[in-house]
């Protein structure tokens, strides 16, 4: 309506045009307002050795990487999205444009959803190439697949109703608190003290701290602190971290290669301060400072 | 495997949570099923209409549904299950058990009604005539003659269904139950390596728990059998 108005007392078809196209625009970055829009990069020959898993990467264009799905701020996909959003996102972004795969094209890289259970057998198996799913760093699952980093150091905390007078897992003791079946968080809960009680996924756990049924949810802070910003006004994180999980990136055990060039890719990311922005722009919304950036591990040589 | 002989109390504990949901659901289920079989094959016309509605509106609804519909559905409509609080040694009754005792058993009685109206119709028509020209009325009629008989014809048909609530129970895993699945996954998160292993272990406690119930099956079928 407004638009026609425009037009008509403009008089000027060009200037209609070039409204248009501005109205386009805008739109189209109204729509994007979580996800960085990151470039392919141009793959010189001979950037990655012959025979590694890289350069038959780039060379098919596609690559498949595991992410979660349902973790705001880290890796999240509501029904609607064509693309995952998050932190994790944003690092499996970086790594894709490396090999010259636009990251943004979903014909070309596939974000399959990866839960906690399944996440070493599609590494196993080759149904991912890598995985970034808030995935811990041990030295059990390093026995079966390849793991470096860590892109970021987090740790778990409580979150509770916004009413709670819950201040740390002491306060729990011999009380339940959810999390997600099968997780290291539900032993770490139990190991507290108190009952780790399992759901499917963190979403069905949050409603069950909604409706009162568990005192308090807890998982890696910075999961609960989007949780605690989707729920504002009725969720808050409360708590220091008693434990640390070193989050990085998955390879297969049988590509060894991968490491340095994941470790490489990081390491640019934090020189270039793009690390810095994808946390900004993901974790910053729900109040978590930018930290320093971690300490990569070696590679095993 | 190791992971599981390592922590085999947490092993047991799991499978412990298998079977009081598997008594608790299992006795629920046979008394509802019982009511509902009653219905269905009573003179008054209000029950059957309710009986089988009810039978084909679960029977036909997946059971994670059911779950998740008391998990989540049902404490927005003031359906909670917050007053069960027991405490028994290291195992924990709570909403979470409730919840998934009380999906269970009204998923499972779907079935418990069915096979036992198949035992009922496998009771001779002349039985109940017999009955009812004895002078019997119809609660009778069912409480002497036929429904001892239907127990007892419907002895296969409804161990399978308490062998089927058995492995139903792994659905609790993802409701707030710490019984043998979820443990599994447990381990499997901890113990990425020993996949296999673990998988047997637990594959193999599901197979022990069957078996007791199906031997008992069979003895019950031999003892009780309607001679014919």
């Amino acid at each position: 309506m407004r638009l026609t108005q425009t037009m008509r007392k403009a008089g000027v078809v060009a200037s209609g045009f070039a409204l248009a196209i501005g109205l386009a625009a805008c739109g189209d970055a109204g729509s994007d307002d979580e996800g960085k829009n990151v470039d392919a990069e141009e793959v010189e020959e001979g950037k990655f050795e012959a025979g590694t898993r890289m350069a038959e990467l780039a060379e098919a264009g596609t690559i498949n990487v595991g992410v979660k799905y349902d973790q705001p701020g880290l890796g999240f996909k509501g029904a609607a999205d064509d693309l995952p959003s998050g932190f994790d996102i944003e690092i499996a972004k970086l790594l894709v444009a490396d090999l010259g795969i636009d990251p943004q094209d979903t014909s070309k890289v596939k974000y399959v959803e990866t839960i906690s259970d399944n996440r070493e057998p599609f590494l196993q198996e080759g149904t991912v190439d890598l995985v970034l799913a808030s995935y811990s760093i041990t030295d059990e699952r390093r026995q079966s697949v390849g793991q470096t980093g860590p892109y970021f150091v987090t740790g778990q905390q409580l979150l509770v109703p916004e009413d709670s007078d819950v201040e740390s897992i002491e306060d729990l003791k011999g009380k339940e608190i959810c999390s997600v079946t099968g997780s290291t968080s539900i032993d770490r809960i139990n190991e507290n003290g108190a009952k780790g009680v399992g759901f499917d996924s963190y979403s069905e756990c949050v409603q069950k701290v909604l409706d009162g049924s568990v005192s308090a949810m807890s998982t890696d802070g910075t999961i609960l602190a989007g949780y605690a910003a989707q729920n504002e006004g009725q969720l808050k994180v409360v708590g220091e971290e008693f434990s640390e999980e070193n989050i990085g990136v998955g390879y297969s055990i049988d590509r060894p290669e991968m490491c340095e060039w994941i470790n490489g890719v990081l390491e640019e990311s934090f020189d270039n301060g793009s690390w810095a922005e994808a946390f900004e722009r993901t974790l910053g919304p729900s109040g978590v400072e930018v930290p320093d950036p971690p300490t990569l591990d070696a590679c095993p040589a | 495997m190791r992971a599981v002989l390592d922590n085999f109390d947490a092993y047991l504990q799991a499978f412990g949570y298998t079977l009081f949901l598997f008594l608790v659901a299992g006795v629920l289920s046979m008394l509802l099923g019982t009511v509902l079989a009653a219905m269905r094959v009573g003179p008054v016309a209000v029950l059957r209409v309710v009986g089988t509605t009810y039978v084909t509106l679960v029977r036909n609804t997946p059971l994670v549904i059911v779950f998740a519909f008391f998990s989540f559905a049902a404490p927005d409509l003031g359906i909670r299950f917050g007053w069960l609080d027991v405490h028994i040694g290291p195992f924990d009754f709570t909403t979470f058990f409730g919840a998934a005792v009380v999906s269970l058993s009204l998923y499972t009685s779907a079935f418990v009604c069915e096979a036992l109206r198949a035992g009922v119709n496998a009771v001779s028509l002349g039985q109940a005539e017999a009955a009812r020209a004895l002078g019997l009325p119809f609660a009778g009629v069912m409480r002497e003659v036929v429904l001892p008989q239907a127990f007892r014809a419907s002895i296969p048909p409804m161990a399978s269904v308490q062998i089927a609530l058995i492995k139903n129970t792994s659905v609790a895993a993802v409701f707030g139950v710490a019984e043998a699945v979820s443990q599994m996954r447990s381990f499997n998160n901890e113990f990425g390596t020993q996949r296999y292993g673990i998988a047997l272990a637990f594959a193999i406690g599901y197979v022990l728990v069957v078996e007791v119930v199906s031997y008992f099956a069979n003895r019950a079928e031999r003892r009780y059998r309607v001679a014919t």
